[in-house]
């Protein structure tokens, strides 16, 4: 019974999500020349269907968040035959628990902020169905037992987020961006197949991620890069961090979900899911910490460089989810890296939301042009505000107190981690109050839209924010807010006897002092400085262009391997098919030249022959003359011969 | 019962010959789908009979043997197993395919009809067929036909010379087959082409360098047939050239014949051979996949692009089976793994790839070029065509939930413990693969819509019943696979298993 549940969260957003885009797309299909398929479809679609694809999403999204949680309390676990020894398993453990209702949580806010904003246009089910597909790949992602389920929900995931990103694809822009997010993504995922092969290797021939950490020899260090690298591609950490900013071109609900509770989620999870495999290495661990540290300070130096509100969020989530990588790198990390990752998804989902609903009422989300939008729409301001205060990382918000976790956890590895998590702290701080610093300033909104050309502004047209749309994005602010409780030492007890990690450390109180000293007083220079902030510089626009990642990845690599392509496709024509051609022609040539020794030397010979036989005939022909004298003269000289011959024998 | 099957189609390709002149084109196409569809539903009937946990001695089932040229120890046996019956299953799904998509056909439908029908009996019967002389018969039948197909219905004066380029190279790997054949002819005692018994015999063991260039004589003509580079080049210009359901048998069933005869002859009947040279068939595997994907994304034709796309997935069919030669440091399951996923590989292929091919006529016949440059945003007018050519990309790149992912996924599992470096290198293919077919669809379907010049707007229309009907269908089925794969697995594994013991006897 309660493997049905089971079975029935992952298939019900997947199954609902393919048929709403499928139906969609092939519904749009319909006006036109007619043709036998269309026709009886045309009849349907007298009813129109637009808004019943939205409210169908709503339905299943709520459905599956009562799933959800119904499998959070049940736990159940279920299985099925896959490959040779290998099965498909899913399971709620304590981790999944978290995570499967943190995900249908944000998917239905974000659905529900979606159904209410105004039209877009005749679209709506593609969008919708392939939210829904990517929220279940997620749910998927979070409940696979082993590694081919996860690899599969994993990869599903970054395709549908291809389709999302890419979402408004007559603008080549966009079409681009999606590409290169998931081209770059599934870099990374080639790590996974990696980690399978190696595995499989290694012994593990049941494929089954807590088995990951018993892989015999050397292929242990094969599985556990394998699974790093999958990891740190897919939360968007250095040196891939780059696709997040392009991934940016999708429509604000899409950014919501992708970088709160999905897809950038997936790779904190894998690392915390496979906690103990990094442990086992010995390498993996304090690799996986560093590359959180160093990206949230990097990132968060990016963020703050930005100019328009939706890359400096992003930036802010690659820089975020540093720290949950950082936790799950540590010795002690999971319950901290799980809280992070909670807090995160819901301060973050709604600062998208609020930074869409500005985007769709005036049509620009530079930073800039933004001043004064958090008193022009208060009901939104006031949830930016709360989101961004969160995400500054100021007590007692949720993101403080997860952080402290995070800090203490890397306080127990080692001090430079604790000091490098500090300073990325400090630097959340600024990046937030900038943003927050614009959107308060105190003019108000100019009358009219804020367009500016060649800038991603989406829908163009100035609309004012629909009522239902305020309700997701304040139980957003509000459960920011107040996700801090998991820090408190009984919530934070709880959640660790629910992750089973029993032993980690806690913050001591002047952790948790310190950090909320470094994060106001951070606050407070950020704000101090922002009005006199100096002119874009060198390093400024080394930051703003997010470092140059995608830059020097278009010079490593695509450029290299295109110009690879080209010159083999050239080679191939050229080199390998000539040879093939110069063979033909070869044979043909050889063809000829036996033609021609067929012609003038056989058949030469042959005709030789022939006439020297005629010859031969004629000569015989000479003596046979009628002539009787003639014929014993012949008769006198052949006897004389033959006397000669008879004594000379003798 | 595999008599019948096999035979059916060229019954009715006779019967179809001796209809009177006055028949419509109409009704012949009818004749044709209608005989597809039967032979379609008695595959479908002997899967269900066919019993993949207990079968007979060999494997084999359903067999029916009859003495031909018993002098020459040429027999008529045929019989299928867990390698052959998922075979003969696709070869029937993508030639119904073929028949529905030619129902637009309007040039000598007759012929066309009857020169298919011919091919599908051949095609099955390279599958089904047991002794070695019956096998290269269908063999070397299928170029004779598909000869026809390009020459004929192609496109023009370049078809005929790509169709004698296809036929003289494919020709001359089916004689280095041959001579492989009458090679263990001579070394089995007694003298036999029989397969089963062959393989029972292994008569080649400890036959050191004769063995070696027996193999070398199969691998050759197994190579051109596959193709593997350096053998690929008579490939692009025959799909390109090739009417869209020619290009999608060319790709989906006659290719599958080399990679099939991998594993149903060179494997078990030269296992020493295989074993000592398994790092030939990994490398040329490995270089099939990089390089065929790497030359497939500088392409600027659409259809050469997925030609080459076939080398790359061919390459993953013939990595696996090297790999599975390979014992040192594997177990069984890694290597069975590998077999089962090179068999699904050439099922998944057939289906999406003659998907690919359907849907590539489609982009031909509404803008009458190939050249990826000259569309742009044509989702905006064909969203049904963009939905399906999507999906079958996003298939071909092997994205999970297709029938693409559940080979490719156990092809490296299982090939990554004997053969690390080659299968790490062989991973950047799917990479590579990604690449391609997101440009291209990008360049196509996406963007501000844009048609070829001189096409108006009015003559493209999106997917009609019978286009839909042809490839929606085979895309069904490849997500079926990909999603709940069992059904196939079950008839596959036993059989893969098989391969793997005999490899390492």
């Amino acid at each position: 019974m309660t493997g049905a549940l089971l079975w029935a969260l992952v298939a019900l957003p997947l199954g609902a999500g393919a048929l709403l885009a499928v139906s969609a797309v092939w519904e749009r299909g319909c006006p036109g020349p007619p043709s036998a398929v269309c026709r009886g479809a045309v009849v349907s679609r007298a009813v129109p269907r637009a808004p019943s694809g939205r409210c169908s999403a709503l339905t299943v999204a709520v459905a599956t968040l009562a799933l959800a949680v119904a499998v959070a309390l049940t736990r159940p676990h279920v299985s099925a035959p896959l490959f040779a020894g290998v099965r498909a398993g899913l399971e709620v453990d304590g981790l999944s628990a978290v995570m499967v209702v943190t995900i249908a949580a944000v998917t239905t806010a974000v659905l529900a902020f979606a159904a209410g904003e105004p039209g877009r246009g005749e679209d709506t089910g593609r969008f919708h169905g392939m939210m829904l597909l990517f929220a279940g790949a997620m749910l998927v992602t979070v409940t696979a037992t082993t590694l081919p389920l996860l690899l599969m929900a994993w990869e599903l995931m970054g395709a549908t987020s291809w389709a999302l990103i890419g979402y408004w694809w007559r603008q080549p822009r966009r079409a681009r961006a999606a590409d290169t997010a998931f081209l770059t993504t599934r870099t990374a995922d080639l790590g996974l197949y990696l980690a399978a092969g190696a595995a499989m290797a290694g012994g593990v021939g049941s494929l089954r991620l807590d088995a990951l950490p018993g892989t015999g020899g050397p292929w242990l260090h094969v599985v556990s890069a394998g699974v790093v690298v999958a990891a740190l591609g897919k939360s968007a950490q250095l040196p891939f961090s780059f696709w997040l900013s392009r991934a940016m071109e999708g429509p604000s609900p899409v950014s919501a979900l992708l970088h709160s509770a999905a897809m950038v989620a997936a790779g904190a999870y894998l690392l915390l899911r496979a906690h103990p495999l990094l442990n086992a290495t010995g390498w993996a661990g304090p690799l996986v910490a560093w590359t959180g540290a160093v990206t949230a300070l990097a990132l968060g130096v990016v963020a703050v460089a930005q100019r328009d509100v939706k890359q400096l969020l992003a930036a802010s989530t690659s820089a975020q989810l540093g720290f949950m990588v950082l936790a799950a790198g540590t010795r002690g990390g999971v319950a901290a890296g799980t809280a992070q990752l909670v807090a995160h998804a819901a301060v973050k989902s709604g600062l998208f939301l609020a930074a869409g609903a500005w985007l769709t009422a005036l049509g620009t989300q530079q930073l800039p042009a933004l001043k004064g939008a958090a008193r022009g729409y208060p009901l939104v301001g006031a949830a930016f505000t709360a989101g961004a205060l969160t995400l500054a990382g100021l007590p007692p918000l949720s993101l403080w107190a997860a952080k402290d976790e995070v800090l203490s956890a890397a306080r127990a590895d080692s001090h430079a981690l604790y000091a490098a998590g500090l300073a990325a702290g400090a630097i959340a701080a600024v990046y937030s109050v900038k943003a927050l610093w614009y959107v308060t300033r105190s003019q108000p909104p100019d009358a009219t839209p804020r367009h500016e050309t060649g800038y991603a502004t989406g829908r163009h047209s100035p609309r004012h924010m629909p009522r239902s749309a305020w309700l997701p994005l304040w139980v957003l602010a509000a459960a920011s807010a107040v996700l801090g409780v998991l820090a408190l030492p009984g919530p934070a007890g709880w959640l660790r006897a629910l992750l089973g990690a029993g032993g980690e450390p806690s913050p001591h109180p002047w952790e948790a002092g310190l950090s909320a000293a470094v994060a106001l007083a951070a606050a407070g220079a950020a704000w101090w400085w922002l009005p006199r902030a100096p002119r874009v510089t060198v390093t400024t626009r080394w930051a703003q262009d997010w470092l140059h990642l995608e830059r020097a990845a278009h010079a490593l690599f695509v450029r290299p391997v295109l110009a690879l392509a080209r010159a083999l496709a050239v080679f191939d024509d050229k080199v390998v098919d000539g040879a093939v051609r110069q063979l033909a022609h070869g044979g043909y040539a050889l063809a000829r030249l036996a033609g021609r020794v067929d012609d003038g030397g056989l058949d030469a010979a042959v005709r030789a022959v022939a006439a020297g036989a005629r010859r031969l005939g004629s000569l015989a022909r000479r003596p046979q003359t009628g002539l009787l004298h003639q014929y014993y003269a012949q008769a006198v000289v052949g006897f004389a011969l033959l006397t000669l011959i008879v004594l000379l024998v003798r | 019962m595999l008599t019948v099957v096999t035979f059916l189609p060229l019954l009715a390709c006779a019967a179809l010959a001796l209809l009177p002149r006055t028949v419509p084109d109409r009704a012949c196409l009818w004749v044709w789908i209608g005989t597809a569809a039967a032979d379609l539903a008695l595959v479908v009937a002997l899967w269900a009979g066919f019993d993949a946990q207990h079968a007979g001695a060999g494997g084999m089932q359903y067999e029916q043997q009859v003495r031909w040229m018993p002098s020459a120890g040429v027999g008529y046996h045929v019989g299928v197993d867990g390698l052959s019956l998922p075979l003969v299953a696709m070869v029937c799904v993508l030639f119904l395919a073929t028949a529905l998509y030619s129902l637009r056909e309007t040039h000598r439908v007759r012929a066309l009809a009857c020169l298919f029908l011919f091919l599908q009996t051949v095609s099955t019967g390279v599958f089904v067929a047991l002794d070695l002389i019956l096998f290269f018969v269908f063999f070397d039948l299928s170029i004779v036909g598909m000869y026809f197909v390009i020459a004929g219905w192609g496109h023009g004066e370049r078809a005929r010379a790509a169709a004698l380029k296809f036929f003289l190279y494919t020709f001359l790997g089916s004689l280095a087959l041959l001579l492989g054949f009458i090679g263990l002819y001579l070394a089995a005692d007694p003298h036999t082409f029989d397969l089963v018994r062959l393989t029972r015999s292994n008569p080649l063991a400890g036959h050191g360098l004769y063995a070696g260039l027996v193999l070398l004589a199969l691998g050759a003509g197994l190579a051109v047939k596959t193709p593997t580079v350096p053998l690929h080049t008579w490939l692009p210009p025959a799909h390109t050239e090739a009417p869209a359901a020619g290009s999608a048998i060319l790709a989906g069933v006659l290719l599958k014949m080399g990679t099939y005869g991998f594993v149903r002859i060179a494997m078990p009947l030269l296992p020493g051979s295989w074993r000592r040279y398994a790092l030939v068939f990994v490398v040329v595997g490995v270089v099939s996949v990089v390089y065929g994907a790497l030359v497939a994304l500088a392409q600027t034709d659409f259809k050469r692009l997925v030609a080459y796309t076939s080398v790359n997935h061919m390459g993953y069919v013939v990595l696996a089976v090297g790999a599975a030669g390979t014992l040192a440091g594997t177990d069984t399951q890694a290597r069975s793994l590998a077999v089962t996923g090179a068999v699904v590989q050439m099922v998944s292929h057939g289906l999406l790839t003659g998907a690919l091919f359907l849907l590539t006529g489609v982009l031909y016949d509404r803008g009458s070029t190939y050249r990826i440059d000259a569309y742009s945003g044509l989702a905006a007018h064909t969203p049904r065509f963009a939905a399906a050519t999507g999906v079958a990309a996003f298939a071909g790149l092997g994205i999970p939930g297709f029938s693409g992912f559940i080979a490719e996924f156990q092809i490296f599992t299982g090939s990554l413990a004997s053969q690390a470096t080659a299968t790490a290198v062989a991973l950047l293919g799917i990479l590579i693969t990604a690449a391609l077919f997101l440009r291209a669809f990008r360049a196509i379907f996406l963007g501000p819509p844009r048609l070829p010049a001189g096409i108006q707007v009015a003559g493209v229309t999106d997917l009609d019943a019978t286009e839909t009907a042809a490839t929606v269908p085979l895309l069904g089925l490849a997500l079926v696979i990909g999603v709940a794969p069992r059904f196939l697995l079950d008839v596959i594994e036993p059989a893969g298993r098989t391969v793997t013991d005999l490899v390492a006897r």
